[in-house]
Formats: C-alpha cells, sequence, structure tokens
C-alpha cells in the first residue's frame, strides 16, 4: 500500500509468509471480518490494531484453524492452511498466545513448555509404555528445550512451580515461550502487554525483539500505542471487520481515518 | 483461592491429613532411585504373601480369603487402574466401563468353549477386541462434551448387555457355561515345610488353575495389575500423560498447542476398554460361567465409585478406593446388603466435602476444587450460555 | 423374517403408534425435568429418574388411601386420576427440591467442577433407589425385606377401548396419558413465558451472570426448577401408574435415560423440544419393537441416542430455554 522511504532494505525484502486473501467472517447474520486482505513479511514484526470489537482476535481464530472463514483463504508459507485442523496448523508453524492467559494453570511450567514442544515429537503409545530409547531421547531434547526457553522468557528460576502461582507477568511470558515451544514460524501474541507494568513492558519489548532475531515473524495485537509505535515495523489497522489502514508506524499515526475510528467518528464520515 | 485461616476444625484436620500426605509424596518425588525399587518390592513381596491364611482369617472371615482376592479385591483394582486413565488422566466419564469387562468375560467364553483356543491366546484377543469396540464406541462419540459422554457410554454399556441377553448364540439370558480354565504351567509346588509354611504359603501350587484353590487365579490377577500399573504409570510420565493432563485442563488450548486431542482421548478409551477386557477374560477364566446380569451399570458406578474415592488421577488412591469398596462390604457382614445404599450416600458426601478422594494427585486436587475439573464449572456461578460454540477461543 | 416383521408393523400401524404417543408423552413430561435443570445449570440431575420413582410410590400410596379402588370410571376415574397427579407432583416435587438441597447446593457453594456435581447426582440415584428397595418400600408395603426389589402392583381401572373410528382404537387409559401430558405441557409453557418466576427462569439459563446482577435469586430459580421439573416426573408417575399399573425402586433407571434421551433429541434446555423429542422417542420405540421385537425395544431406544448425539448434538429444535417461545 504505502511503502515508502525510511525503511531499512532488508524489511522490505521480506517474502510473505502469510496471507489472508480476501478473508470474510460471518457469524449468523454479523460480519466480524469483511472481505480482508493482509500479507505479512518473513522476519518482521507486524501490528494489528484498531478499537474494541473490531474482529483482531477472529483474525488470529482464523489463521490458527480456530474458525474456518466463510470466504477467502488463509496462506502459510506457500500452502492454504484454512479447514486445517489447529493441531496441523501449529505443526506447520504457527503458534498463539491468548488475550485472556490460558495456561495449563495446574501444571508446572515446564510441564507446561513441554507439552509444546511435544508438538513435534513423535512416540505414539508403544514408545511410551515400553520406555523404548527413542521415546527418552525425546523426552530428554523436550525437557532440554523446555528450560532453555524458559530460560529465554527469563521464568526459569520458576520453572518447577505451578503455573497458576506465577505472579501475572510470568505467566504471560510462559505463555510465550509454551508457544515459541512449538518452534513456530509465525508467533501470533494476543494483547501481550495487557495489565503489565511499565518495566515489564519495557522487558517484553525486548522479548519480542529477541523473538525476532532468531528468524521468527511476529504478528501481534496490542492496545498500547507506545509499544507498538516502538517495535511494529508495519502496522494494520482494523474497524468494524475491515482493514482501514495499513502502514509504517509514522504514517498510521498521522492517518485520519485511523484517528477518527479511535474517536469513534462513522468510517464513511472521512 | 482458599482462604485457609479462616475455618472450622473439620476442614482444618482435613488440612492436616492432606499436608500429611504431600509430604510423603514429596519425600516420594525427591527419594533416590534404589529406594523407590525397595518399596516396589516389599510391595510385590507383601502382595505375594496376602493370600495367607492368617491374613485372610481376619480380613475375611466369611468367605474365602484366596477367591474373595481374585475377585472381586483383584478384579476391581484391575478395573479401576482401567477406568482410571479414562476418568482420572483424559478426563473422560465413562459410566458404561462395565462393557469392556463384559466382551473379555465374553471374549473368554466364546472362544474358550466354542472356538476351544487357550486362555493365553484368548487373552490377547479379548484385549484387542476390547481395545477396538472401545475405539468403536469413542470415534464417533468423544467429540462430545462431557456429561453428554458420560449419558452415551451408559447408554453403550446397557446396549452390550442387551444384546448378550438376546442373542442365543451366546446362551441369551442364561450366558455359558463350562468355560476352561486357563492350562496349568507347571504342577510345582512351594515347599509344604517350616518357613514357607510359616508365612503361609506352604503347599500352594501357584501356577496350576484349578477349580478349588483361589490362591493361583489371584496370582494370575495381581501378574495382570501390575503390568497394568507399569503402563499407566509409564504412560502418565510421557508426553501422552502430558498430553491428557493439557486436555483436562484447557482442552482448546491444548489443540493450539499442537496436541492432537481427539487422538489422545482415543487412545485413552482403547487403553481403559483393554485393561477392562483383560479383567473380563481372567475373570471368565476363573468363574466356569457368565450370565449378562454379571455385567449391570451398578458394577460400572462401584468402578467409578472406587476410582473417585480414591483419588481419581492417582493410582494408589485408585487402587486403595477399589480395595476399600470390594472389601469393606465382605468383610462387615449385613452391609452386603446395603452396600449400594452405603456407595450412593459416600459419592455425595465424598463430593460435598472431599471431591479430590482420599489421597489425590495433587493437580487433580487443584483442579477439583476450583471447578475446572477437566469439564468447566457447574452451572449458575460460571456457566454460559449453552450456544457458545464449543470451538470459542479469546475475545 | 424381515418382511414378515414389518408387515407386522403395517398391519398393527395404529396400536403401535397410540403405544409409541402414549409412551412418549410419559417421556416427554419426564424430559421436562432434565430440560429445565440442564438449562438451569448445565448439570444432567442423574437422580431425576429416581424423583420419577418416588412419584410412582406416591401415586400408589394415595391409591392405597382410597381404599384400592379396583375398577372406577366416568368422573370418579378422571378425578382419582386428577388425585393421584397431585400426590405423585407433591411428592416428586418435594424430593427433587430436597435432593437439589441436600446434593447440588453444597457443590454449587464450593464452585465444583460439573464432574463432581455429575458424580454426586449418581450417587443420589443410586442412594434413593436402595433406600426404596432396603427399606422404605419394605415398611410401607408391610413387606419382608428380601422383596423390597419386586414390583409392586397398583391396578385400579380396566383398561377398555372408548374410541372406535373403523380400525382406529384408543383405551381409555392411553387417551388419559396422552391429553393429560399434554394439558401439563402447556401449563408448563404458559407458566414459564407468562410469570415473573418464569421469566426469572429463563433469564438465568440465558446468562446466569447477568440475571443475577439483574436481581434475580438464584437459589430461588434453582429451587423452583427443581419443583417445577419433580412436579413434572410426579404427574408422569401417575400417569405411568395409570398405563402399565405397577412400579418397582428401579423403575426410574430405563426410563430416566429415554427421557434424558428424549430431552437431547428435542434439543436439551428447550421446552417444547422435550415434547417433540418425547413423543418422537416413544414412536422409534414402538416401531422398532414392532419391526425387531419387543426384546430389542431398549437397545433401540439407545441406538437413537448415540445417533442423535453423534449427528445433531443440539437436538430437533435447538437448545436453550430462553427461546422456549421458538
Amino acid at each position: 500500500m504505502s511503502e515508502t522511504a525510511g525503511v531499512p532494505a532488508e524489511k522490505k525484502t521480506g517474502t510473505p509468509v502469510l496471507e489472508l486473501r480476501g478473508i470474510t467472517m460471518r457469524f449468523g447474520g454479523v460480519v466480524a471480518i469483511n472481505g480482508l486482505n493482509l500479507a505479512i513479511n518473513e522476519g518482521e514484526i507486524f501490528a494489528l490494531i484498531g478499537p474494541n470489537g473490531a474482529g483482531k482476535t477472529t483474525v488470529f481464530n482464523v489463521v490458527t484453524g480456530v474458525y474456518r472463514p466463510t470466504e477467502g483463504q488463509v496462506v502459510f508459507a506457500g500452502s492454504r492452511i484454512d479447514g486445517k485442523k489447529r493441531y496441523q496448523v501449529t505443526k506447520r508453524g504457527v503458534a498463539r498466545t491468548f488475550q485472556n492467559v490460558r495456561l495449563f494453570h495446574n501444571m508446572s511450567a515446564l510441564e507446561n513448555v513441554m507439552v509444546g514442544a511435544d508438538a513435534h515429537h513423535r512416540t505414539g503409545l508403544a514408545g511410551a509404555a515400553l520406555g523404548l530409547p527413542w521415546h527418552r531421547r525425546e523426552e530428554r531434547d523436550g525437557r532440554a528445550k523446555a528450560e532453555e526457553l524458559l530460560e529465554f522468557v527469563g521464568v526459569a528460576r520458576r520453572m518447577e512451580e505451578t503455573a497458576k502461582n506465577l505472579p501475572y507477568g510470568d505467566q504471560r511470558r510462559l505463555e510465550i515461550a509454551r508457544a515459541l515451544a512449538t518452534d513456530p514460524k509465525l508467533l501470533l501474541l494476543d494483547e501481550p502487554a495487557a495489565g503489565m507494568n511499565p518495566t515489564e513492558k519495557e522487558e517484553l519489548q525486548g522479548l519480542i525483539r529477541k523473538i525476532r532475531d532468531t528468524g521468527r515473524t511476529v504478528l501481534l495485537i496490542e492496545h498500547d500505542m507506545s509499544l507498538i509505535m516502538g517495535i511494529s515495523d508495519r502496522i494494520a489497522v482494523l474497524d468494524f471487520g475491515q482493514k482501514i489502514a495499513e502502514g509504517l508506524p509514522a504514517e498510521i499515526q498521522t492517518n485520519q481515518r485511523v484517528i477518527d475510528a479511535y474517536l469513534g467518528v462513522p468510517a464513511d464520515a472521512s | 483461592m482458599n482462604d485457609t485461616t479462616n475455618r472450622n476444625p473439620l476442614s482444618r484436620a482435613r488440612d492436616g491429613y492432606s499436608s500429611f500426605f504431600d509430604t510423603l509424596r514429596d519425600r516420594w518425588a525427591t527419594a533416590p532411585r534404589w529406594a523407590r525399587w525397595v518399596v516396589y518390592l516389599v510391595l510385590i513381596v507383601l502382595a505375594i504373601l496376602l493370600p495367607a491364611d492368617g491374613v485372610g482369617s481376619f480380613m475375611s472371615p466369611y468367605t474365602d480369603w484366596p477367591t474373595l482376592l481374585f475377585f472381586p479385591i483383584g478384579g476391581y483394582i484391575l478395573l479401576a487402574i482401567g477406568l482410571n486413565v479414562v476418568v482420572g488422566q483424559a478426563g473422560l466419564l465413562d459410566l458404561g466401563y462395565v462393557a469392556f469387562f463384559a466382551i473379555g468375560g465374553y471374549a473368554m467364553a466364546i472362544f474358550g468353549t466354542k472356538m476351544h483356543m487357550s486362555f493365553w491366546e484368548i487373552l490377547v484377543v479379548g484385549v484387542l477386541l476390547s481395545a477396538v469396540s472401545g475405539i468403536i464406541l469413542g470415534a464417533p462419540t468423544l467429540r462430545l462434551r462431557g456429561d453428554y459422554l458420560a449419558i452415551v457410554t451408559l447408554g453403550f454399556g446397557e446396549i452390550v448387555r442387551i444384546v448378550a441377553n438376546n442373542t442365543d448364540y451366546i446362551g441369551g439370558p442364561r450366558g455359558i457355561g463350562g468355560i476352561p480354565h486357563p492350562p496349568s504351567l507347571s504342577e510345582w509346588t512351594i515347599p509344604d515345610n517350616g518357613f514357607f509354611d510359616a508365612i503361609g504359603i506352604g503347599g500352594v501350587q501357584p501356577l496350576k488353575y484349578g477349580a478349588l484353590d483361589g490362591k493361583p487365579y489371584y496370582y494370575l490377577m495381581l501378574l495382570l495389575i501390575v503390568a497394568a500399573i507399569i503402563f499407566a504409570k509409564r504412560l502418565e510420565n510421557s508426553r501422552v500423560g502430558r498430553a491428557w493432563a493439557s486436555i483436562r485442563e484447557d482442552e482448546d488450548a491444548a489443540e493450539l498447542m499442537g496436541v492432537p486431542t481427539f487422538k489422545f482421548k482415543l487412545a485413552a478409551f482403547a487403553i481403559g476398554a483393554a485393561i477392562g477386557g483383560a479383567g473380563g477374560v481372567v475373570y471368565a477364566s476363573q468363574s466356569v460361567s457368565i450370565i449378562p446380569t454379571n455385567f449391570p451399570f451398578i458394577l460400572s458406578a462401584t468402578i467409578l465409585a472406587a476410582v473417585v474415592l480414591g483419588g481419581s488421577g492417582n493410582l494408589p488412591g485408585v487402587i486403595l478406593g477399589a480395595f476399600l469398596v470390594a472389601w469393606i462390604p465382605e468383610r462387615i457382614r449385613g452391609l452386603q446388603e446395603y452396600r449400594v445404599l452405603v456407595f450412593g450416600g459416600v459419592l455425595v458426601l465424598l463430593m460435598i466435602f472431599r471431591p479430590e478422594g482420599l489421597l489425590p494427585s495433587r493437580r487433580r486436587k487443584a483442579e477439583l476444587a476450583e471447578g475446572e475439573g477437566g469439564m468447566g464449572g457447574l452451572g449458575a456461578e460460571v456457566g454460559g450460555p449453552v450456544t457458545v460454540a464449543a470451538g470459542e477461543v479469546g475475545e | 423374517m424381515k418382511a414378515t416383521t414389518l408387515n407386522n408393523l403395517f398391519s398393527q400401524f395404529w396400536p403401535y403408534t397410540i403405544d409409541g404417543l402414549s409412551l412418549g408423552a410419559i417421556y416427554a413430561l419426564v424430559a421436562l425435568g432434565y430440560t429445565m435443570v440442564y438449562g438451569v445449570l448445565r448439570l444432567i440431575n442423574f437422580a431425576h429418574s429416581e424423583i420419577f420413582m418416588i412419584g410412582t410410590f406416591g401415586a400408589l400410596g394415595t391409591l392405597h388411601l382410597f381404599g384400592m379402588p379396583s375398577n372406577v370410571g366416568g368422573f370418579a376415574l378422571v378425578a382419582l386420576v386428577l388425585a393421584l397427579a397431585v400426590a405423585g407432583g407433591i411428592a416428586s416435587g418435594g424430593s427433587a427440591v430436597i435432593l437439589e438441597y441436600v446434593a447440588y447446593r453444597p457443590l454449587r457453594r464450593n464452585n465444583a467442577s460439573r464432574l463432581a456435581a455429575l458424580i454426586s447426582a449418581i450417587g443420589a440415584s443410586l442412594f434413593l433407589q436402595q433406600l426404596f428397595a432396603r427399606l422404605v418400600i419394605p415398611q410401607a408395603f408391610g413387606l419382608p425385606k428380601e422383596k423390597g426389589a419386586l414390583p409392586v402392583q397398583g391396578h385400579f381401572v380396566h383398561h377398555t377401548n372408548v374410541i372406535h373410528i373403523g380400525g382406529f382404537e384408543l383405551s381409555n387409559d392411553r387417551l388419559i396419558v396422552i391429553v393429560g401430558a399434554v394439558l401439563m405441557m402447556v401449563a408448563l409453557d404458559m407458566f414459564v413465558n407468562r410469570t415473573k418466576l418464569g421469566r426469572g427462569i429463563r433469564a438465568t439459563a440465558q446468562d446466569p451472570e447477568t440475571a443475577v446482577l439483574m436481581g434475580v435469586n438464584i437459589d430461588r430459580i434453582v429451587t423452583a426448577t427443581f419443583a417445577l421439573g419433580g412436579a413434572m416426573a410426579g404427574v408422569a408417575a401417575a400417569l405411568y401408574m395409570l398405563r402399565f399399573e405397577e412400579t418397582r425402586f428401579d423403575v426410574g433407571f430405563l426410563l430416566g435415560i429415554k427421557a434424558f434421551t428424549a430431552a437431547v433429541l428435542g434439543g436439551i434446555g428447550n421446552l417444547r423440544g422435550a415434547l417433540v423429542g418425547g413423543i418422537v422417542l416413544g414412536l422409534i420405540e414402538m416401531y422398532g419393537s414392532a419391526v425387531f421385537g419387543s426384546e430389542w425395544q431398549n437397545v433401540v431406544a439407545f441406538s437413537v441416542l448415540v445417533l442423535v448425539l453423534m449427528f445433531r448434538p443440539t437436538g430437533i429444535l435447538g437448545e436453550s430455554l430462553q427461546q422456549a417461545r421458538a
């Protein structure tokens, strides 16, 4: 749409890792998303913003296979993933966190992350029941990977603790670690900064950048504008299920339609 | 969430009891490998000595103790271990578990009397058959809401019993008689001298399956129980057990973290069914004849009561629960008649005062107390509209 | 073989239909209790079958009070059925309220899981059955203890055909069952849709949290729901006694599961769905037993349950109590 100067060259040249082509999502008579086109490039941090009820989480649910879109296609890494089962989408490399933290509350932090790591494990019942060598190896590797990721997000000290006993900020970070354990190419973060204090938000920015630097693409929903403007490479704005703007942070900040949407001016008035 | 400072003496006493077992569990979790093996070994030796007359005269003054140990005690324990995989591990409420016990029993009866297969062959066939019927039942129904699943499984249990009752080929209501005992593996006799006599197992032929002595059948059941425990325990501590736990806690989130939830639920169903089927094969091989009324709904409810009483999800608890449920009515004469009455009352009281059971697993305890329990909270306080789509996530 | 059994259905089509309708009418009344409780609490009230059983004994006890009349007719019959229905309704409605108070309310207070609630329900069900088999029935009917599990008879009217139109015949008991059930359904429907309490029930079913915020007293609503559902089961029990003339401690077990099937079939939480589900299930069962033989009647019913849950888990009319009007 509006890719202009001032952007480092390598960020522009990324190929799309995720494409939404004409996605429409209806629930009964309600249109939650209307003809949405979106392309997220490999290696970028892309933010999806908009007023409450604009359809942002619905986009996440369509991408991760929770909903099958009424119309349109979801293309991830070159192949269609709409209509695929949720765990298959995850296996292909899309992982997410939730707006309201949805950890496995009564499992330890380590076990939470190990569930994510199991996504690529292949041991079946027999292997587990008989304690076969490759099963043991997978268990060992899964554990090592989980510990490493807990270290990466900064919750390693509390890995034996039950998830629900962790402080709120740690729970959010644990959720990110669990998602990372599935080895995603694309990580979807649903309001990761919600309920965090300024220091935690600062750390979160660093963490998101670190995740991008390991070669992953990040798509996030967030309401905190300073966080968004601070880390996003590109931003798309949704209002009433439609994309009303897309571009660089600086462009979005001055876009009249976006300002109107946030102030509640009807979309067709501008 | 639980305010522990401001509660009545009863709940404080309960907390004391719980913390005792919590301490025990922590000890166990940190105990060195060799110490655990010593404990296992001691337990197995004790189990081998259990049918001795000296024990029996206290435990079972009215009926033959080794036979009682075989069934109902041993049988209930095996069934409870199997049902625990389904209910305790995967969080699926199965009210028709007796169906798999029946399928195993009828497999033994049919293949034993009509095809003259040997016990060991039938054990394999019966287990496979039960597992397959578990999959056949589970495949179309496991996508249902938890409480619907409970009713469908109950219906399945009844269908199996009624079909057995109405099918002439398998004897209809008269059942099947003349079921062969397992072939004796050896005539070997434990020496009938001082030492073995003193510990109460002298003169026993542990591998000879006759009509009179219940001990060899008990040892056979014990073997199956130990195998089932090892099997279940290994699964619990693997990715399979983790997947079950995650499904119990938040099925949608589990699926989105790459857990093929349906596959794992089906696996739990098949494993539970297989263990139930094994129990049925062994049961029928000892009891010579079986009839459809050996497999009533009340048996499903009893095994469920055992699992819940002991502590759903925790193997030692489940075994204890099954033992108590099988043994107490036999030990206390006159209680037999009021057995089910007492079960019913105990189930209600348990759910009110101690939903986690006598020896709960720590995780399961938290789930039940919080109203998560794999099926969400009950009604008015937390329930959402029924019309909310099952897969809705997020907003 | 198939041809002759199908023949059986066609040659006796009306008798099977009438049997199906009267059986279905009873299922429908019992199904109301499941549907209402599920609508408000999302709980399968597994002990509802025992609430029905208690109703049959309430009706039977009343019959004894009237000195076990052996054959009444005309207005006396209508009056007697009314008396039995009231007695059954009070016995069942009252015990449903007590059941809720003892077995479910403490769990709601603890915010227990649905699994825990269902297990408590199963416990209550076993307890009530055995209470009747071991204590209540032997005491009440002066039977030796070991006979408490046997059926108890209650015959008070000769079943005679009151309507003949060509080959179509309708007996007095079946007529009363069908008419009685329809009247009760209409009355309940009006109650739920026209009274303040009924609105409270619908509001709670729709959204408990909002209902509380709007000043609805949940405990009162729950009590009313159990009382109403129980009373419906009690009336069903009186009609059942008229139609089948005997009961026993576990009379509710199979009937309860089938009534639940009817509730699911019609769309659980939906009052009119219970009527449709009950009638459809009654007919399927009777036609099924005409074709396969009566010993397969229950297998037919359970197979319907499994198939419905597989292919249309929201039932024929769809779920939800708040749309009872639909």
